[in-house]
């Protein structure tokens, strides 16, 4: 029954969003004026209706329900419940319906709030939501049902591959997902503006609280996948360049670059082209990603969800979407005016700077995923590692982060270079000697981590100086959110730089008794004993880690065994330290009987996954900033209008 | 700046670069074309090297035909072996029988794995088309299937004495294939 009135409801849904666009754009026609008041409360349905729908499917997951074939195929009933319910989305029917409801419940809210942006452009704004929507219920409804129920239940459940079976990627994609979709609202309200001709600050202002939101999940999502990487499939590294890990990075880049220039065309009212262009881009990247994830055009690693013909389905969509608005673009473009204008040395200017390397870098990650098909199209297979990313990235990087150090001191419009001589010349002392440091103390450390090492401290000191002089209480949420931000920036480079320059890796066969060095660390594999855990049984090696002949510490690195389906997953053990951590892995069993086993000493390491996370803070702040800001507006506004009626009265 | 209506404040000396805004349809048609051509290239690629190289995942299966044991992993040590992934309601799987029985002809040990089938079918299947194998798991929802990276019916897989799946052959073995079965297998084995 359940499984009936969700599919009931999502036709619903799509039938509102069907009229929600059709009645968008006769009033946005001369004569359709008196239509454009269906709009919003459509749209508001909309996103009740659909979080309905997955609302339902949420309990058919959580009740096993074996007669639902998504069920039958995702689930188990022994599966422990915070499983049941991450199987919701994890699948690809499930994931897509989490897709549309994010986007229908954005809109809606969108619909709810926004009365600050002109109206025909919110019109636009939802009609082109409606319309992106649209081609994602045709892709459910049509070509992968949900609610499919199967002729007789099963009698039980296929189970969740064991990679996912983990709390951290239970929570990963979802995460990945509201930012993807959060900047189809970016998306939206660009190609809105573009039909009105109405780009401005008023649109920007309207645009910046989702594309924060959504680079506030894009940041969290990836760090989470990154130290998921990390721990689980054992290798010891935290970042792969591969085409996944680069799907989810694109977007990104392009959501931080849309996030400066909209708050340049915000407060300033410069940039108008270009930031609605980047509202276009940060939308394709997610369509882009979701593509080459889901197609299986590339061959990755951890490719859960590969379906070609799905592929094509997101391929048409994205042909649609991005292909129209980019035509929109090119013959609307020329008319959007340049806006006010600044000097070469200026806050505007620098961010411009920012904006165009960090899209460098988008395109070089681009290119770098897409360069094996490319040359296969020639005839040639080549893969794409690091030896390209790591120091091809780093070229548009590194020049970034210096002027992103600079850029928060300058002025709007225009400033002088002199006024900022101490506060550039302290950091950048700092980062000098650090580098001097290194040169003599640590000579065989390369050069793209030392560098890193080097500029990390005086990023981290030149991005508080935007605090000086300033009374802490007093200064705006945005602006500590900026300061929280780059400061992570400068703490994630750090933990990266640090990694490559000073890891320390140990393979070894061992007996229960026997010791290794790993760095300061004296490990002893002590012995290897079955356990059990509720879906799952494993190999649990005990070992004994001492640091610099401290007190042991007991590590359990397991292999892991999971019946419901059959597979295998090695689960790392980590002992972190406030200067790194130490991890350990147990392999398999060598033919004489003695265990393989891995150990790393990274120092450091973890700074890379709380940079990640000060990152996302500072987005959250300048979010809470913004829309506080927003609220203490609406209420005033409204008292005003209060006042004004009774004394009309 | 407050009203939006109004027009925007006039840049004199700037050119507007027609042109330029129609680069990013121009690179993502290219883009567009790539992949297209990426989604229509001849896809051997699929499954093939995905599982190879890595140890079976553990399963125990519940024999198939009254004659032959059920299959288990542990099965999978000392020699390479052949496994085979069938059902009785497959044509090819018929097609390719007499090579796997040349293959068993030639000492090669083969156990199968039936895909969602009955005992009385493979029975008959067998009984048509001979029994070259050592053991016969029964596979109802296809669960060690997909776990061994096999998405149909036929397909065989060699095994080296550690239990690690060395080769992988999607579809119908042909007369022609038999050599190079049996040069993996050989390359298995040392």
């Amino acid at each position: 029954m359940i499984a009936e009135i969700g599919l009931a409801v999502l036709w619903m849904a799509a039938a509102l969003a069907a009229l929600q666009l059709i009645a968008g754009i006769i009033a946005l026609r001369p004569k359709g004026a008196q239509l454009g008041t269906l709009v919003r409360p459509v749209a508001v349905m909309q996103g009740v209706l659909v979080a309905l729908a997955f609302a339902a499917l949420v309990t058919l997951f959580l009740t096993t329900d074996l007669s639902v074939k998504l069920v039958a195929d995702n689930s188990h009933s022994a599966k422990p419940f915070i499983f049941k319910l991450a199987g919701t989305w994890g699948n690809h029917e499930g994931s897509m319906l989490m897709w549309v409801t994010i986007m229908a419940v954005a809109g809606g809210i969108v619909a709810l709030v926004e009365k600050r942006l002109r109206e025909d452009t919110l019109i636009a704004t939802l009609a082109g939501q409606a319309f992106v929507s649209l081609g994602f219920y045709a892709f459910l409804l049509l070509a992968s049902n949900p609610f499919e129920r199967l002729p007789e239940p099963a009698p039980e459940g296929a189970g969740l591959n064991p990679l996912l079976q983990d709390v951290g990627l239970a929570f990963h994609p979802p995460t990945l997902y509201v930012g993807y979709v959060g900047l189809s609202i970016a998306f939206s309200f660009a190609v809105g503006a573009l039909v009105t001709r109405d780009v401005g600050p008023a649109f920007a202002r309207a645009m910046r609280p989702w594309v924060l939101g959504a680079w506030i999940f894009l940041t969290l999502g990836i760090t989470a996948g990154s130290y998921w990487a990390y721990y689980t499939l054992g290798w010891g590294g935290w970042w792969f360049w591969d085409p996944v890990e680069n799907a989810s990075l694109m977007p990104w880049l392009a959501a931080t670059a849309l996030l400066h220039s909209c708050s340049v065309l915000a407060s300033r009212n410069a940039l108008r082209a270009w930031t609605v262009m980047l509202g276009v881009v940060a939308f394709s990247m997610s369509m882009v990603g979701t593509f080459l994830v889901r197609s299986g055009i590339l061959t990755s690693v951890h490719a859960f969800a590969v379906d070609p013909e799905r592929g094509s389905f997101i391929l048409a969509l994205l042909a649609i979407y991005i292909g129209g608005a980019l035509t929109l673009f090119g013959l609307r473009a020329s008319t959007v005016t340049e806006g006010a204008r600044f000097s070469f040395v200026s806050r505007e200017a620098a961010l411009v700077f920012n904006n165009v390397m960090l899209c460098g870098i988008l395109g070089i990650v681009l290119l770098g995923t897409l360069y094996p098909l490319l040359t296969e199209a020639m005839g040639v297979k080549v893969s794409v590692g690091p030896p390209y990313f790591n120091p091809v990235s780093a070229i548009f990087a590194i020049p970034m982060m210096l002027v992103m150090a600079v850029g928060p001191l300058l002025r709007w419009r225009q400033d002088k270079a002199g006024r900022i001589t101490w506060p550039v010349a302290i950091p950048a002392l700092i980062s000098a000697a650090v580098l001097l440091g290194i040169v003599l103390l640590a000579p065989r450390v390369s050069l793209l981590s030392a560098l890193g090492l080097a500029i990390a401290p005086g990023l981290a000191l030149a991005s508080m100086m935007p605090l000086r002089g300033r009374k802490l209480r007093r200064t705006p949420l945005a602006t500590w959110g900026m300061v929280v931000a780059h400061v992570g920036i400068a703490v994630a480079l750090f933990g990266m730089a640090s990694e490559s320059a000073f890891s320390t890796e140990k393979l070894a066969a061992m007996n229960p008794g026997d010791s290794q060095q790993v760095g300061p660390w004296r490990v002893t594999l002590q012995g290897i004993a079955p356990v059990a855990g509720q879906n799952w049984t494993a190999l649990d090696a005990t070992v004994a880690a001492s640091y610099d002949g401290g007190e042991p510490t007991m590590l359990h690195p397991q292999a892991r065994t999971f019946a419901n389906p059959p597979g295998n997953r090695t689960e790392s053990a980590l002992k972190t330290r406030w200067n790194g951590q130490l991890y350990t892995v147990l392999g398999e069993e060598g033919e004489d009987g003695r265990w393989q086993m891995r150990f790393w000493w990274k120092p450091f390491v973890p700074m890379i996954w709380y940079g990640g996370a000060l990152i996302a803070l500072g987005g959250l702040l300048a979010l809470l900033g913004r829309v506080s800001s927003e609220v203490r507006r609406l209420v005033a506004t409204g008292k005003i209008a209060y006042r004004r009626e009774r004394q009309g009265r | 700046m407050s009203d939006p209506r109004d027009p925007a404040p006039k840049n004199p000396g700037t050119k507007k670069p027609g042109l330029a805004m129609w680069l990013p349809l121009g690179l993502f048609a290219a883009f567009f074309v790539l992949v297209i051509w990426g989604l229509v290239r001849p896809a051997n690629r699929e499954v093939e090297s995905a599982f190879i190289g890595k140890p079976l995942p553990a399963f125990d299966l519940p024999p198939a035909s009254d004659d032959r044991p059920g299959l288990n992993t542990t099965v999978f040590s000392g020699k390479p072996r052949l496994l085979n992934v069938f059902a009785s309601w497959c044509v090819p799987c018929a097609v390719e029988s007499p090579q796997l029985a040349a293959l068993a002809q030639q000492g090669v040990e083969i156990d199968g794995v039936a895909i969602r089938d009955r005992k009385d079918d493979v029975a008959r299947f067998l009984a048509q088309n001979g029994n070259p194998f050592a053991r016969i798991g029964k596979d109802d929802l296809s669960k060690v299937q997909l776990a061994i990276g096999s998405s149909g019916v036929p397909e065989t897989f060699v095994i080296d004495g550690k239990g690690v799946i060395r080769y992988q052959h999607i579809g119908d073995i042909r007369p022609e294939d038999v050599p190079l079965i049996l040069r993996k297998l050989a390359e298995a084995g040392s």
